[in-house]
């Protein structure tokens, strides 16, 4: 591996205008087909069914731009973000950067032209595959009864579950005693947010100081009548997996509440361990990360929430139900949350990671965990060797990932996360992601190494942040002015957040910059 | 079965270091004989399961996977082998290549958080997302995309409500179902005293618009936002929006429209007629249906802190670089988002749809101001072209007029239900519009027809033609 020399990156430079700037008045990008003659004959001109206080009087700002110019323009964007395909994504943990199948673009394809609201009897596969995702391949790797793929994110999901724990409260007439929901700090920020979002009031456990491992004496303090549910990771953003978790199910039970499982990224323990026998009542996994369908710059994802049985009733509706041989869509739920999100979710999301399931099977999957596993293992051997780089906290062994800290490199250097998530890029590595905030562990950074990259990738990576570490000891300013071979220059962040200067449109910076248009 | 627990010999295409020697040799690296004694350190043994999953032969050669999911797609139908009249929150519109072409380019469709050096492409097509949808409804801010309509209904109303520091909303009566369900859900709290309470404004009877006298007397010193939509879930065009935002803002409160873009070639933008937050659905904007999986909703505002300050999403703000002439881009007032705050954030953020939003960019840039003009004008000539025909059919009614795309067709003096005239269609390979009988069982046997400009005259004509055929 010492022979793994990073190479000299550059990102592509077009320097490309806003698409505004590259108008030409008259110009046209796509033409769509005439209203025939036979219509305008018979209804004559659009403006007369439109009442003349609602009718537009000056066009659209839009810019004009020929077809070739606009393939161009979105072309060179494109080639100016470092997509997941292009290089090894293993920094952005808690993501799981996968390799999404190409195989299963092409089956999302037989999809786009299906509406949601067309008859049952015309979407018997679709529905089948939902349907068939949830109670063959979810049900067998959480243990959960029931399954909603309506919710779009992981966060979402999260909302979802903190709604139907609400509505499950309300219907027992609790509510209103009920109105904590405990969660961990290194628990995923959604874990607080959602909760918080519909109206409950949080309680956040942090770590034992030394191990890390979740603080179990902090959990009977804060559980009461009050308490709700509780909202948690596991393993936590540390790659600690909390061993008793299963008593922090039982306690949170014990008063009364209900237990919410963050499995976002549920990657390494697939075929491992289950929600069911941790005492979960409702988890969520997000099919854009362990299930392999493509992040999407952000999205469309999907997290696809499990139920134990007696929670099944407060799921948003539809759900998708098997009945005599044919599959259906059930409204006909009194308790049932309503909807997260319209129609059925974001079903092209479900439909790849079916066929995701379907090439890996019961092997593949564990396969896919312990490979994951094994990958962070060997991560963490190869970056302990690089200066400036700790594990926080005294837990050995970590599951799918490793939040470890650069603040010896900091306090060394001067060279700290922020300075070094500016160079790997330089290299042809995306960007760190550090952590969320608060920062508990000083100078974060936490790599996932997930089955998709080989002993090389690694090897590459590692390599990386070894040159930069040698950098920063040697040379700290380079790393301090990076990044060198981006497709920009250093931004001016303060007009970022300056009233007077921030510009979320294009019209918004051009009034700021005194240009009327 | 080639692919079983026992079988070392076999590699996954998706997972390299399963080659077996390889795996063999990190274990060895860790002491362990194989990933269970790993696991054994980190999971006690009462959780970890003790046998394989259950789960059916996988297919890991490409070919078979292809085959088995497309025997279990090929009896579906979709809206190009049918015509379809469906709308009510997802609408077929004519998808151009580029945009299909952008779509599945490898660094859009496979990037996901990365920084703004490294992902300066997506930052920046992210921007003009924000810069287009701020031209087509005239406001001077908009944030990356939410997940549908109804999500950025909830967002816009809870932001009315933490702006005017008051617990009311009103919506119209006519509204989607599914939107006001996503909005009860934001509105909904656990402490009495945190709820947003959603009371409803009444329509004109004739017209479908907004009950301007109901609205009168329903707002006041309590409203923190009215929301109304334009067109309306019927497809009817609002024609007094200017005196409700004037009644809205003598009370203090903000008022809110919900929109769909594919009007605003043709319709007043919201910005004009004194809207001050508005959301709407990017999906008519070059994303396929996707069997709902299509949608992204969209939020704009008017500028400054009152506003700014209230966004749950993020908001991708232009800047400079310290060369001359190269812009940068970057996110604003971070710290507002549940990335930073946690429980104290406004609301909460994840993943979307930022896909989609670079896709309805690129269909944006493609129309441009006279695209979206024709768009808007052969979808209204297209529609009540259907319309007309419709009426002209033995107890079939057309109540309102004044629509765009969408309008309820009944047909109560036909003897028939919309599910008996929606299933003799369906034999003929129509889909006829949704039935909202249910949904608002005062319209009757009704059904939510939609017709946009994928439809030609020739099929027009052959759904009233069909039509006519089975009311016989």
């Amino acid at each position: 591996m010492s022979g793994t020399v990073p190479r000299k990156y550059h990102a592509a430079v077009w320097n490309e205008p806003v698409i505004h700037q590259l108008s030409n008045e008259g110009e046209r990008g796509v033409l769509l087909p005439s209203v025939e003659p036979g219509i305008v004959e018979a209804v004559g001109a659009a403006i007369e069914y439109i009442p003349p206080s609602a009718r537009r009087r000056v066009a659209p700002a839009l810019p004009e731009l020929s077809q070739a110019q606009v393939l161009r323009h979105y072309l060179r964007l494109s080639q100016q973000t470092l997509g997941m395909e292009l290089e090894i994504d293993i920094g952005v943990g808690t993501c799981t950067m996968k390799y999404s199948p190409k195989v299963n673009e092409r089956l999302v394809s037989r999809i786009a032209e299906v509406h949601p609201l067309q008859d049952e009897g015309t979407m018997q596969g679709i529905l089948e595959i939902i349907h068939k995702f949830g109670h063959v391949f979810l049900k067998e790797i959480s243990g959960m009864d029931e399954f909603s793929f309506q919710p779009p994110g992981g966060s979402a999901a999260a909302y979802n579950n903190a709604a139907m724990i609400r509505k499950f409260h309300e219907v027992n007439g609790e509510l209103e005693q009920r109105d904590e929901i405990i969660t961990t700090i290194f628990s995923h920020p959604c874990d607080a947010a959602c909760p918080a979002t519909a109206g409950f009031k949080l309680v956040t456990i942090f770590p034992d100081p030394e191990t890390g491992l979740p603080d179990t004496e902090a959990l009977k303090e804060a559980v009461s009548e009050r308490t709700a549910g509780m909202f948690i990771t596991n393993p936590e953003d540390t790659g600690i997996f909390n061993p008793e978790i299963d008593e922090w199910t039982k306690m949170v039970h014990e008063v009364g509440g209900l237990c919410s499982y963050d499995q976002a990224n549920a990657n390494a323990i697939m075929g491992v361990t289950r929600a069911r026998e941790a005492g979960f009542d409702l988890c969520f996994f997000n099919l854009h990360k362990t299930f392999s369908s493509p992040h999407g710059s952000s999205g469309p994802g999907c997290g696809a929430v499990g139920v134990v049985k007696e929670l099944e009733e407060f799921l948003p509706v539809p759900v998708v139900v098997h009945e005599d041989g044919s599959y259906r869509l059930d409204y006909d739920r009194p308790n049932s949350v309503g909807k997260i999100r319209d129609f059925m979710g974001n079903v092209q999301v479900v439909l790849r990671s079916y066929a995701w399931c379907m090439a890996m099977g019961a092997w593949g999957l564990r396969e896919a965990a312990e490979i994951s596993m094994l990958n962070n293992q060997y991560l963490e051997k190869k970056l302990l060797e690089v200066r400036g780089v700790t594990k926080p906290y005294s837990t050995e062994r970590r599951v799918d990932q490793i939040r470890f800290s650069l603040q010896r490199m900091k306090e060394e250097t001067g060279v700290g996360v922020s300075d070094l998530n500016s160079r790997v890029i330089d290299y042809g590595i995306q960007s760190f992601f550090t952590s969320h905030h608060p920062w508990i562990v000083p100078e974060p950074f936490t790599p996932e190494p997930c089955e998709t990259y080989s002993k090389a990738d690694i090897d590459y990576w590692v390599s990386v942040v070894r040159k930069v570490s040698e950098e920063a000891y040697s040379d700290p300013e380079v790393v301090r002015t990076a990044p060198h071979r981006s497709s920009i220059h250093r931004i001016k962040a303060e007009p970022l957040n300056d009233p007077a200067r921030w510009a979320m449109t294009w019209r918004a910076y051009l009034k700021k910059r005194g240009v009327m248009r | 079965m080639v692919f079983c627990m026992d079988d070392k010999g076999f590699t996954h295409p998706y997972i390299p270091n399963s080659v077996p020697s390889v795996k063999e040799e990190m274990l060895r690296e860790m002491g362990a004989m194989d990933a269970e004694e790993l696991y054994a350190q980190m999971i006690p043994d009462r959780l970890r399961l003790k046998a394989p999953m259950d789960l059916p032969d996988p297919l890991p050669a490409e070919q078979d996977l292809r085959r088995h999911v497309e025997r279990i797609l090929s009896s579906d139908v979709t809206c190009e082998d049918y015509l379809s009249f469906l709308g009510a929150g997802c609408w077929q519109h004519f998808v151009p290549e580029v945009c299909d072409v952008i779509a599945s380019r490898s660094e859009f469709l496979t990037a996901y958080a990365g920084g703004l050096y490294s992902d300066v492409g997506r930052y920046h097509a992210i921007f003009e997302f924000q810069s287009l949808i701020g031209d087509l409804v005239e406001m001077d801010v908009s944030s990356i995309p939410t997940y549908d309509w109804g999500a950025a209904a909830g967002n816009a109303v809870r932001m009315a409500s933490r702006i005017t520091g008051r617990k009311e909303i009103l919506v119209p009566r006519i509204i989607s179902p599914s939107r006001l369900s996503i909005m009860s859900n934001f509105c909904h709290a656990v402490a009495e005293e945190d709820r947003i309470a959603i009371n409803f404004v009444d329509y004109d009877p004739k017209k479908g618009t907004i009950d301007l006298a109901d609205l009168a007397d329903k707002i006041s010193s309590k409203t923190a936002g009215v929301y109304f939509e334009n067109p309306s879930y019927l497809g009817v065009i609002e024609d007094r929006c200017g005196e409700i935002t004037k009644m809205v803002h003598d009370l203090g409160a903000e008022a809110i429209v919900g929109v769909d873009p594919t009007s605003l070639g043709v319709l007043s933008p919201p910005g004009k007629y004194g809207a001050d937050i508005c959301c709407g659905e990017a999906q008519p904007l070059g994303i396929h249906m996707l069997a709902g999986g299509g949608s992204c909703g969209f939020l704009a505002s008017k500028d400054g802190e009152k506003y700014v300050g209230e966004y749950p999403a993020r908001l991708m703000s232009i800047t400079d670089t310290v060369e001359e002439g190269e812009f940068g881009f970057g996110q604003c007032r971070f710290e507002r988002t549940s990335y930073m705050a946690r429980e104290n954030a406004k609301d909460w953020v994840g993943t979307t749809v930022g896909l989609w939003a670079i896709v309805s960019a690129v269909y944006m840039s493609l129309m441009g101001p006279e695209g979206m003009r024709e768009l808007g004008e052969g979808i209204i000539q297209r529609s009540h072209y259907a319309s007309k025909l419709l009426n002209e059919i033995d107890g079939v009614r057309i109540p309102f007029d004044q629509f765009f795309k969408e309008f309820p067709v009944n047909f109560d003096s036909t003897g028939k239900s919309v599910t008996e005239v929606n299933n003799a269609l369906l034999e003929h390979r129509i889909f006829g519009g949704n039935d909202i009988f249910a949904e608002f069982p005062e319209m009757g046997q009704s059904a939510l027809y939609c017709v946009t400009e994928i439809h030609t005259k020739e099929e027009l004509d052959r759904l009233a033609e069909t039509l006519k055929e089975v009311l016989r």
